[in-house]
């Protein structure tokens, strides 16, 4: 049986506020690395590492990164219990899709610790 | 004509086959789907598939026509097969097969049931009818028509994957036709049915529904209608 | 039979359309243990296809209308046979029953004060005919049957109403005192055969338009309720009072509403002429059902058919503009452009008269309950059975039905006996028991299908019955043509219950349905058949070549067929309503 006992919110709108908000982010700091690189054709390491001095582009940066981590942890939780029920795994469905849900979580926790890490340089 | 049947009787066969049968179709005429199955009935009368009203408005004979969900009564052979083709007929997909085209469609009827189906309205009754004005009475059109023949649920993928959880298509506009009516007092229980991760929010406004409805119906607006009230629940 | 299983309720109800699922609610709201048997999902019964809506007095039209004058236009289309105290009944406790039907949620059309949207419909009057056309027919746009049974189908998933959807009743159990305790179901999904025992048994099974070759109704309507009946001994009233609606689609059958000609449009012939105005200069398109469908076909015989064969004729809608056609006949729009592949707005629908309602049946009182006659010519009531819509005959339509009287029909008779068979629960009506043989017994026809191993199709014999019908009692019928019809069916008695049946598996056996369905035609078919001969008059929809006047000396009542001596009796008409006066006959004009 698919539940939602391992959902974000156990809520179908806040996940898909969620969902779009992190969505909106993740565009806005797309634009905003892409602008920097339109800006400065030839970045070198440098400025590359000045850009990242500011406190306001860390700041942007860990959001962006929590947004990622929402975002992924979001559609992975979709994608899981839409395609890993006991319709495709019969009865062992729950252990598979908790195991992937697992995988899914290490991953995203180290992204986040390894992210955290990186920006502020611990 | 050529006409190939799925076949299954779980009292003797293992496994279903697809049946040829060569219907012979009156010369100058466009038969509808359902009368070419009545004549291939005619020819073995073993083939199994539910009928009704033979107009397109009960519901009954909603199957997979040459690859695309729709019903048999109201689909003429000329709009599902190209010249010198063949007619493929195969149940509904998705759903449990009792025999032949019939499936078991009590899993979509539970959805349907789900989302309370019947008007709520506590309030002491008028000796007259509950007044309504035609501009609130416009709402629910587009809504209330629904036949309840499941092309769009099982042409629906998030149905497929789950059939037990989301509501699909069909069950989703019935949940809107009383959201939307003017004479309904539950919104706000009906809503909260609504709110968790699957019911509604596994629309992802694929369209299929959309695509295959035989009464021209709108099932994914009606989903993006109930969203939109559902959002402004979040505190 | 001992391997045969047994469940039990306090009522069964036979049927699953309009006038079934009212009953069910009824008796569901009280907290009786009921069960609904309906061999097709509910939503998908019959009553699903009524288009034009339900003719009721409700004073949104015209404020001042009274449901006397409903009244009076209902027995003057009966064309007087239809009983007065039933006909009273209905018109009067109608208001109540449609407002029940909006509580419920039906989505009715409004007006622009927030009511029920009323359109006019034919045989409608205002003032006792004196008042010129009224619109009393309450609609939902052009699917209001749809409408109707979707919300009585909720409103019995609301009361958990218990349903045996895709179960098929074969044949009344009836105990050694002549009384019904059940019946003989199988369920169609797992082939499974079982005694449903009951204290009362109600059948709304509907009609049996498909006796006839040409006919607006589903295939589902096989008159299972008085095949059951007739098999049993009972009488049948009125059998040869069968309506031919005046639009059903050429070549397809499939209707299109009254509810086109209450809006506005109207019937032409080959020469373009509104010929309505010669056969009915007041009423004109919206004359009783009967008389245009006459007139029609007196068109065609005269050679101003349309089309090649001069066969049908045409409806004009297109000058009631795209607008009002979208608004109020959006499913008429739908059906033109599948089935006749023409579209209204731009040109007419080719239509001729089609077989459309059963205005006999199973007689019974205002209570649904059933009725036989003694030998002295006075009713007896069938003790366990009950019968409600179309497949019942109370009579409220007597020789010819007015236009939205059935949906009102079914939600009243329904719920009347669902109220009356509440008390008689309620006084401690006793489960009647069967014995082992009474059961053998109905069990016998379903016995002799399932070990058949030889005869005819069920197509082939189905198609046979159905051209007898169509040729022989059709709009127009003559004596000696009548009788030849008569001998064809006797020839084709044996080869029909000797139908063989090749498939013997259990799973969703529709072709062991469909045998059984044949034989309920049958003995529907040959009880017209001979209650046709045998009323030698013209009277609403039963129009004689050689009896073209309406005879009240002699056929002012109904007929009553009883099946095993194929014997017709006479059964006096009610002209004695409780609250107003008798509606004398008088001659009956449009």
């Amino acid at each position: 049986m698919v539940g939602s006992d391992t959902n974000f919110s156990r809520s179908g709108s806040w996940d898909w506020i969620m969902q779009r908000i992190s969505a909106v982010v993740l565009a806005a700091y797309t634009f905003c690395i892409l602008g920097s690189f339109i800006i400065y054709p030839d970045m070198d390491y440098q400025q590359w590492y000045a850009l990242f001095e500011s406190r306001t582009m860390r700041v942007f940066s860990l959001i962006s990164l929590g947004a990622l981590c929402a975002h992924g942890w979001i559609g992975m939780w979709t994608v899981s219990t839409d395609y890993m029920t006991s319709l495709q795994f019969g009865k062992v469905a729950t252990p598979v899709r908790w195991l992937f849900q697992a995988g899914c979580i290490l991953l995203i926790c180290v992204y986040l610790i390894w992210g955290i890490q990186i920006l502020w340089g611990l | 004509m050529l006409v190939s049947i799925y076949r299954h009787n779980p009292e003797t066969d293992t496994k279903p086959v697809m049946q040829d049968i060569e219907v012979d179709i009156p010369a100058g005429k466009d038969l509808m789907v359902l009368d070419v199955l009545a004549l291939a009935k005619e020819k073995d009368s073993t083939i199994a598939y539910r009928r009704s009203c033979r107009e397109g408005v009960c519901g009954s004979d909603g199957m997979n026509i040459n690859g695309s969900n729709g019903l048999a009564c109201i689909t003429p052979i000329s709009e599902a097969v190209k010249p010198g083709g063949k007619l493929v007929l195969r149940p509904l997909p998705g759903l449990p097969v009792i025999r032949d085209l019939v499936v078991d469609m009590a899993i979509f009827y539970k959805q349907y049931e789900k989302i309370k189906p019947y008007l709520i309205n506590n309030d002491p009754a008028p000796a007259i009818e509950r007044l309504q004005s035609p501009q609130q009475r416009e709402k629910l059109d587009g809504l209330y028509e629904c036949i309840l023949c499941a092309c769009c649920s099982t042409n629906c993928p998030s149905f497929w994957w789950n059939p037990d959880k989301f509501i699909g298509p069909a069950g989703l506009l019935q949940a809107y036709r009383f959201l939307a009516d003017s004479r309904d007092t539950a919104t706000t229980e009906r809503l909260a049915g609504l709110g968790d991760p699957f019911s509604v929010f596994r629309c992802r406004g694929i369209m299929n529904c959309v695509a295959v409805c035989p009464k021209g119906l709108n099932p994914t607006r009606a989903i993006g209608h109930i969203r939109n009230m559902l959002i402004p629940q979040c505190r | 039979m001992s391997a045969l299983r047994s469940i039990s309720f306090d009522t069964v109800i036979v049927g699953g359309g309009g006038a079934g699922m009212r009953a069910a609610l009824q008796l569901a709201q009280s907290g009786y243990k009921t069960a609904v048997i309906s061999k097709v999902f509910p939503t998908r019964s019959h009553t699903v296809s009524a288009q034009g809506g339900i003719t009721c007095a409700i004073g949104s039209d015209d404020p001042e209308d009274d449901w006397r004058w409903h009244m009076y236009d209902t027995v003057k289309g009966s064309d007087y046979i239809g009983d007065q105290d039933a006909i009273e009944y209905m018109c009067s406790e109608g208001p109540q029953t449609v407002f029940e039907l909006d509580h419920m949620g039906l989505p009715f059309s409004r007006t622009e004060n927030g009511r029920i949207y009323q359109r006019p419909f034919g045989g409608q009057s205002k003032d006792f005919g004196k008042g010129g056309q009224a619109a009393r027919t309450c609609a939902a746009a052009d699917r209001t049957g749809h409408a109707l049974l979707h919300t009585l189908y909720q409103g019995n998933l609301k009361n958990n109403t218990v349903f045996f959807n895709e179960w098929y009743a074969t044949d009344l159990v009836k105990n050694q005192d002549g009384a019904i305790v059940g019946v003989i179901a199988i369920c169609i999904e797992s082939g499974e055969t079982v005694f449903v025992h009951s204290k009362a048994t109600v059948f709304a099974t509907g009609g049996a338009g498909r006796i006839y070759a040409s006919t607006t109704n589903a295939l589902i309507n096989t008159g299972d309720g008085p095949g059951m009946a007739l098999r049993a001994g009972y009488p049948m009233q009125d059998m040869e009072m069968w309506q031919f609606h005046p639009t059903g689609i050429y070549g397809a059958g499939t209707l299109i509403t009254e509810g086109c000609r209450g809006e506005g449009g109207y019937l032409i012939n080959a020469d373009g002429e509104r010929f309505m105005e010669r056969y009915a200069p007041n009423a004109k398109d919206l004359a009783g059902r009967d008389v245009v469908a006459r007139s029609m076909v007196l068109e065609m015989l005269e050679g101003r058919g349309c089309g090649e064969q001069g066969d049908h004729v045409m409806l004009k809608l297109d000058h009631l503009g795209e607008e009002v056609l979208n608004a109020k006949l959006p499913g008429i729009l739908e059906l033109s452009r599948t089935f006749a592949h023409v579209d209204p707005v731009q040109q007419p629908i080719p239509v001729v008269p089609t077989c459309h309602y059963m205005m006999g049946g199973i007689p019974t009182n205002v209570h649904g309950q059933a009725l036989s006659q003694n030998p002295n010519g006075e009713d007896t009531i069938i003790e366990g059975l009950f019968a409600v819509g179309e497949a019942a005959c109370v009579s409220v339509h007597g020789a010819n039905r007015l236009g939205g009287n059935s949906l009102l029909d079914l939600v009243v008779f329904g719920r009347a006996a669902g109220k009356h068979i509440e008390e008689m629960l309620a006084q401690g009506l006793e489960q009647r028991e069967a014995s082992d043989s009474d059961v053998e017994q109905a069990m016998a026809r379903l016995n002799r299908l399932n070990t058949s191993s030889g005869g005819e199709s069920v197509p082939r014999l189905r198609s046979e019955l159905q051209n007898i019908m169509q040729n022989h009692f059709g709009v127009f019928r003559k004596g000696e043509f009548m009788q030849q019809g008569i001998d064809k069916l006797a020839a084709l008695r044996g080869r029909i219950s000797n139908v063989h049946l090749e498939d013997k598996s259990g799973t969703f056996n529709t072709a062991r349905i469909e045998a059984l369905e044949l034989e309920n035609l049958f003995e529907v078919a040959e009880a017209t058949a001979i209650a046709a001969e045998a009323r030698n008059e013209s009277r609403g929809a039963h129009a004689r070549d050689d009896f073209r006047e309406r005879d009240d000396e002699n056929w002012l009542c109904h007929s009553l067929y009883f099946p095993a001596e194929k014997r017709i009796a006479k059964r006096a008409v009610n002209f004695s309503p409780k609250t107003v006066d008798t509606f004398e006959p008088t001659i009956r004009t449009y």
